[in-house]
């Protein structure tokens, strides 16, 4: 039993700072009411206790999920943080004290509540990050390719790996709109940056002509006689048309404002993501 | 003429041709542009529902053949183009980078002649993985009665190849497709299947070994121009399967695109629910360890249009059932209607931490829609599970279908041609007999 539960865990919003407000539950015999970011929080009835994120601890709890819980629950954790699910910390908490009780088989546990609540979320990630790898759309912007995404789960780290794999030799920027981050992609290296916003000017005539040639492709390519527009929306859902060129996106999309490429920060967490090996995040007036 | 206008023209020209699946292979990029992977993605759907991978044209549609299904027979008129091989290839980057597609589906009509159009064709794809260094997915069109070596050097720079059988049997062949012989269709399948064959064997001894179309080989027929039953379309699919380890079979319900007298007219419908049926049939074959034999036979050559495969099998099984899901083998949780392999997969994950009753197998995601008349939790069924007629047919059947059965059953308008629908008291009787 826990020696207390009325609690509220505050931590930085990063993986590492989860981590180690699961050392501090652990290590206080406590189980926060929730666990919530910094600048989520806003008020509450319980007491919140401030938990400073130490990467010493931090790596303790990996190692430690890694060696007793297994592979396979180590991706379930580190997906799961991913995930858009609400009090997404919380659970994976609760599956971490399931964890270190039984060990790798907690992964498998598909009937109890708090696994099969993790494991549908980390599908619904899953499935979300395929669909994304195929319905994302490239502008070419001087010659660096831009995009932009509303997902609903955090899906850029794993776009990431598929998109630097594909696009080895090109500079790539991807903005993730719902939460306002971006990954750069510049000769092999591939970084995730917060940021405010992003904005793209608009295409040129070039590719205006490579938008109505997919367009055309798009349109041709339909069988009249098999039209099926509820199919349509199963497989490719509504949400994503928005950021489409085909269903239109580059007419209704508000980003591209103004005429120079322009990336806004996200104050002082955008100063602390950068380290000398991330790629510069482009400045107005490069040739990106 | 512009680009635009020839893209048209021959994306209107493949548009026919089912097969857009860019699965089959994982290659990691080689640093320049483009990868594959194995589960192959989709990268957007047309208005009829179906799925755009690849960029699907034709290099030429200016045809010799008269092939009378085809909108590029050389009698129809319609505008002809090709494209050069560079601006193939250019097109192809363009939407690549920009994420529009997976790659290319090469296929052209025959102009001039088989080994013509097939060095065209080899002339994109070189211009592709050679000067472009193009890593993405290529799925061509081997050309009947070309050369051997020419499939050859073909198939080395292409990730899926694929000959169309076109129609299920040679009478239809030889009466709509006159150009067309089977052995010129199957010859190239042979060889292609040969090829890969011989491959895997080198790759075990050579790891760099050159890949002959590792994503494997497919074909495609038409189905509804020809009187052909399902009984024989599964047969044949069957043999292909087996006989040339084919990755797919596509059938393609047969749009009408031209008044002929060997056709049926052109305001047919195309045959949609039974194409459906035996895609759904294929997938029985291919991952549920079913045969052909066991599906149907000569008594009743053709799917139900209103169960689909695996229900119509099950109800006419029904000794088979109920099994109990606590103990049931794989194979046999893959023959319960509503238990696919993703399913009965998970069902074996949770069984190795404890025994599954019915919430569980909500919880890990087993949809019991239909499973539930066929399966015991622990020994007993699920509670309360009412079996009536109105239930299970709508359970069974799905809204849209039992609805259709319900009008054509409540006038009694029964046809001659249509072989007799499982009626209401079938289902009843096959359940509540057993359970």
């Amino acid at each position: 039993m826990p020696d207390r539960t009325d609690l509220v865990y505050l931590y930085d919003g990063s993986f590492a700072g989860f981590l180690c407000c699961v050392f501090d539950s652990f290590y206080r015999h406590e189980l926060p009411q929730t666990i919530e970011s910094f600048s989520a929080y806003q008020c509450s009835l319980y007491p919140a206790r401030r938990i400073e994120t130490d990467p010493a601890h931090s790596e303790r709890v990996w190692r430690a999920i890694e060696t007793k819980l297994g592979a396979l629950a180590a991706d379930l954790v580190q997906f799961g943080f991913l995930t858009c699910l609400e009090q997404k910390e919380r659970l994976l908490l609760d599956f971490l004290k399931l964890g270190f009780r039984v060990g790798p088989q907690a992964a498998h546990m598909l009937q109890n509540a708090t696994v099969s609540a993790l494991d549908h979320a980390v599908r619904a990630l899953r499935n979300e990050a395929h669909l994304l790898s195929g319905f994302l759309r490239f502008t070419e912007v001087n010659g660096m390719l831009a995009a932009v995404i509303g997902p609903k789960n955090s899906v850029l780290p794993i776009l990431r790996e598929h998109f630097s794999d594909r696009f080895a030799c090109e500079t790539f920027m991807i903005f993730d709109r719902t939460h306002q981050l971006a990954l750069f992609h510049q000769g092999g290296y591939a970084r995730i940056v917060p940021v405010e916003s992003v904005r793209i000017p608009r295409p040129g005539k070039d590719e205006k002509e490579w938008e109505a040639l997919w367009k055309r492709f798009h349109d041709t390519i339909a069988i009249e006689g098999r039209l099926n527009p509820r199919c349509q929306m199963t497989h490719c859902p509504k949400r994503y048309w928005g950021y489409m060129t085909e269903f239109g996106a580059a007419e209704a999309a508000p980003f591209f404002a103004g005429t120079e490429p322009e990336l806004i920060p996200a104050g002082a967490a955008a100063a602390a993501y950068r380290s000398p090996r991330s790629i510069r995040p482009p400045q107005s007036g490069d040739r990106m | 003429m512009e680009l635009t206008d020839k893209l048209s023209i021959l994306s209107a020209a493949a548009k026919y041709d089912t097969a857009c699946t860019s699965s089959g292979i994982d290659r990691k990029g080689n640093g320049g542009l483009g990868n594959a992977a194995a589960c192959g993605i989709c990268h957007s759907f047309s208005a009829d529902g179906r799925c755009v991978s690849l960029l699907k044209v034709l290099q030429s549609n200016a045809c010799i053949y008269d092939c009378q299904y085809c909108v590029n027979r050389v009698s129809n008129d319609t505008r002809r183009a090709a494209f050069t091989p560079r601006e193939l290839a250019e097109l192809t980057i363009g939407f690549y980078r920009r994420n529009y597609i997976e790659g290319l589906f090469l296929s052209s009509a025959v102009a001039g002649s088989p080994d013509a159009t097939c060095e065209r064709m080899l002339k994109t794809l070189e211009l592709l993985r050679g000067e472009y260094r193009f890593g993405g997915y290529i799925h061509a069109k081997a050309i009947p009665g070309a050369d051997s070596a020419l499939i050859e050097r073909m198939g080395l720079l292409c990730d899926r190849m694929s000959v169309n059988i076109e129609l299920p049997s040679r009478q239809s062949l030889q009466l709509l497709a006159p150009d067309k012989s089977k052995e010129a269709i199957l010859r190239p399948m042979g060889q292609i299947g040969r090829r890969i064959t011989e491959n895997t064997a080198d790759l075990v001894r050579y790891r760099h070994a050159p890949r002959f179309a590792p994503a494997g080989q497919s074909t495609q027929m038409i189905v509804g121009a020809t009187p052909e039953s399902d009984f024989q379309i599964m047969r044949l699919a069957e043999g292909l399967y087996r006989k040339y380890a084919l990755k797919r079979v596509f059938y393609s319900a047969y749009m009408p695109v031209a008044e002929n007298a060997l056709l049926p007219s052109l305001d047919t419908k195309p045959p949609l629910l039974r194409e459906h049926r035996l895609y759904q049939a294929d997938w029985l074959l291919r991952f549920y360890g079913f045969s052909a034999g066991e599906l149907l036979d000569e008594g009743s050559p053709n799917l139900n249009l209103y169960v689909d495969p695996k229900c119509s099998w099950a109800l006419a099984h029904m000794d088979h059932f109920p099994i109990e899901i606590n103990t049931a083998p794989y194979e046999e949780l893959l023959r319960v209607p509503g238990i696919g392999v993703r399913s009965a997969r998970r069902i074996l994950e949770a069984r190795r931490t404890g025994r599954i009753p019915v919430e569980g197998a909500k919880k890990i995601g087993v949809v019991l829609k239909r499973a539930q008349y066929f399966l015991t939790f622990s020994g007993r069924m699920v509670e309360g599970l009412r079996i009536s007629p109105e239930s299970v047919l709508r359970a069974l059947m799905g809204e849209k279908q039992a609805g259709r059965f319900e009008e054509q059953t409540a006038g009694q308008q029964l046809s001659l041609f249509d072989p007799p629908p499982v009626t209401r008291e079938d289902i009843f009787q096959c359940l509540t007999g057993q359970i």
